[in-house]
């Protein structure tokens, strides 16, 4: 390696550096330091029960922070009570973890309560410059501040409660640049679920991708995240962003954020927080956004994704075999033909929610596009608000009454139909337009056809009954 | 906790090559409602392995005599892409899988495999295929694995090398439990700790 390319540093590199306790090998791997986590029911109780078999402590309990979000019912009137015995063990064991161990916990009947990741930026848990890692995949969603967030499985929740770090092993660096205005309608979704199509769902393995890019910088601090979160559906194990004003001035004020000397003494430091000019990447790729259309899955896999106005693709078309294979047995599953307009394709189902997409300004675009209409008479539609707060936010914005006027339930916080581990469960052959993050075969149910989209795009395939351009909603087919 | 080690192994492989099977469809959502790591062999691959009134499917490779009880997979690229679910390791497991061999696989599963001391082998897609038609044959399904040498051996007669890291290799020849040898640095941690905080003051 060149000395100007040790000097210049990617953001990346910075992270990990900044973090590393000590390098393990020459071959990249590094105890890498994790300033926070968060916790939920369902990938953590194994871990503490590793500790407690070892007796071993958590090393800085102060750093975690736990959540019921997974197994919850999101029934409208919030009920403290798990409906199934297996859920009502998890919630009650990670009660008794945290009580035992010393971690703060959101119950289900806290009003901060909500999705992880919707939740810990909003508390500003998450901070510029910090290491994250924790038991969900969709943990890079806090890239969106600036911070590197990273999935991980039971055991390395363990590892982490018990020496604060993890075995790491470097990743690749891939830099995505996005210039060009989003066309009107579009949202950071649509440029997502356009990259994914594009480089694949192993697209990004092995590399932590920087968004850079008047596109991105164009964009709030929200719609990042709906970016960071979805990279890891290109296969990415982290996805960020330089910190700017507009991350500063979404986190000053939240409630864990640091204030007075020490609110200036970070944000000094934030701000220096970027990839130096000259900084040499693994891997670049240019997106212009100013092309993308409305983006619609029609298959069960992140990128098999097309723009609203396509057909479903054609399997015979693919010179691959593999990818031949792949395309039928996932239109076989999604019950569609080659060629059909995707336009055509008719909704049983309709479902707003997710850590991906159910924060407060994707409530506001599907209200604006929902506009006092109402839910087509064959569809069910359903709206789970990302958070207890973002739930509140919506109701006082009276948002939450043009959701109930046109038709859609409007239930309380958590996961739900977002992978159905709660009670919020497809029928075989339904098919759901769904602003989520995976239309995997069984996502949201056994049998169950799952089509991702922006909210606003499931907002007007609700109205529709049928995938439906959001640019055209109200216009008779 | 020790993990039981990876030295040598022989069984049979069972080809499963389609790209991108992920985490829900090894093991789907109604099998993690756990607090233990019990019973979930029944629950890896549930959809495709039993039919919806509850038989088994004849179709399923891993219902077929000859790959039942196998020990090996040979996997599409991508293989366990999506949700974190260490579920998905842990039911692999418990049904007799020791190690997998693909192009590619997904970041958290490959470490989740690794912590468990299932043995990831990646090959090139041309190399995976060919096993992968060798295994598809019942005659010719049984294989072994020699992590010491680094090797796979075919029951054409042919031996295919393949790479592991140091680190993983040694961890999985001897079973480590990666806790236990992390906090043999206790101070060393202990040290950075005390330089991050004050470099970073909001951070404590």
């Amino acid at each position: 390696m060149s000395a100007a390319v040790m000097t210049a540093r990617t953001l990346y590199a910075k992270h990990i550096d900044s973090h590393t306790v000590c390098r393990l090998d020459d071959q990249d791997h590094v105890l890498l330091y994790i300033d926070r986590q968060v916790i939920n029911e369902y990938t953590s109780p194994q871990a503490f029960s590793g500790l407690r078999a070892a007796g071993r402590e958590v090393w800085r309990p102060g750093t975690a922070l736990a959540v019921v979000d997974h197994v919850n019912p999101t029934t409208p009137v919030r009920i403290a009570a798990m409906p199934d015995a297996g859920g009502a063990r998890q919630v009650s064991y990670l009660a008794e973890n945290c009580r035992d161990f010393g971690i703060e916990l959101l119950d289900i009947l806290d009003k901060r309560q909500g999705i992880e990741h919707v939740i810990a930026p909003e508390q500003g848990f998450i901070l510029p410059g910090m290491v994250i890692a924790a038991g969900d995949s969709h943990t890079t969603t806090y890239g969106a501040l600036g911070a590197f967030g990273f999935g991980i499985g039971t055991s390395e929740i363990e590892h982490l409660l018990a020496s604060q770090t993890l075995i790491y092993k470097r990743l690749k660096t891939l830099r995505v640049t996005v210039d060009g205005a989003l066309a009107p309608g579009l949202t950071s979704k649509d440029l997502i679920l356009a990259l994914i199509s594009r480089i694949g769902a192993s697209g990004a393995s092995g590399y932590a991708i920087e968004f850079c890019g008047s596109t991105i910088d164009a964009l709030s601090v929200e719609a990042r995240m709906t970016i960071c979160n979805m990279a890891v559906e290109a296969g990415a194990r982290g996805a960020f962003m330089a910190p700017d004003e507009k991350v500063f001035a979404y986190l000053k004020g939240k409630p864990r954020a640091p204030t007075g000397a020490l609110w200036e003494q970070g944000l000094a430091q934030w701000r220096e927080l970027r990839s130096d000019p000259g900084a040499v990447f693994d891997r670049e790729i240019h997106l212009d956004a100013s092309v993308l259309e409305p983006m619609v899955t029609w298959g069960t896999s992140p990128d098999q994704a097309a723009a609203i106005g396509a057909h479903v693709p054609d399997p015979q078309a693919v010179s691959d075999p593999i990818l031949r294979q792949d395309m039928r047995r996932a239109l076989n599953y999604m019950g569609l033909e080659a060629g059909m307009a995707l336009s055509d394709i008719v909704i049983s189902h309709a479902f707003i929610g997710s850590c991906t997409n159910a924060r407060i300004e994707d409530l506001r675009d599907a209200a604006r596009v929902i506009g006092g209409r109402q839910v087509a008479g064959h569809v069910r539609a359903m709206i789970v608000p990302g958070s207890s707060e973002v739930r509140a936010q919506a109701e006082a914005e009276g948002l939450a009454q043009i959701f109930i006027d046109a038709g859609f339930e409007w239930r309380q916080s958590g996961c739900s139909m977002c992978l159905a581990m709660n009670d919020d469960v497809l029928a075989p052959g339904d098919r759901c337009a769904s602003s989520t993050n995976r239309n995997f075969e069984g996502r949201q149910g056994a049998g169950a056809r799952t089509h991702l989209m922006s909210p606003a795009m499931v907002a007007a395939a609700a109205i529709s009954g049928r995938l439906t351009d959001v640019r055209h909603v109200g216009e008779r087919p | 906790m020790s993990l039981q080690p990876f030295t040598q192994v022989s069984g049979q492989a069972a080809p499963l090559l389609a790209a991108n099977i992920d985490t829900d469809v090894i093991m789907p959502k109604q099998f993690l409602k756990g607090i233990d790591r019990q019973g979930l062999d029944r629950g890896v691959f549930f959809d495709l392995r039993f039919l919806r009134d509850g038989r088994p499917d004849p179709d399923f490779v891993l219902n077929q005599p000859a790959w039942q009880g196998a020990s090996f997979l040979l996997v599409g690229p991508n293989f366990g892409c999506g949700s974190s679910r260490e579920h998905a390791v842990w039911g692999l497991q418990q049904m007799g899988i020791r190690a997998l061999i693909g192009s590619s696989f997904a970041g958290i599963f490959y470490d989740n495999c690794q912590r468990n001391g299932v043995l990831l082998i990646t090959l090139e897609e041309a190399q995976v295929q060919r096993i992968g038609r060798l295994v598809g044959q019942p005659e010719t399904a049984r294989i072994s694995i020699d992590l010491q040498v680094q090797q796979i051996s075919l029951a054409d007669g042919s031996v295919v090398d393949f790479h592991i890291d140091a680190l993983r290799k040694n961890a999985l020849l001897l079973g480590l439990d990666a806790i236990g040898g992390t906090l043999q640095r206790r101070e060393q941690i202990k040290a950075f700790e005390r330089e991050h905080l004050a470099n970073n003051p909001w951070l404590s």
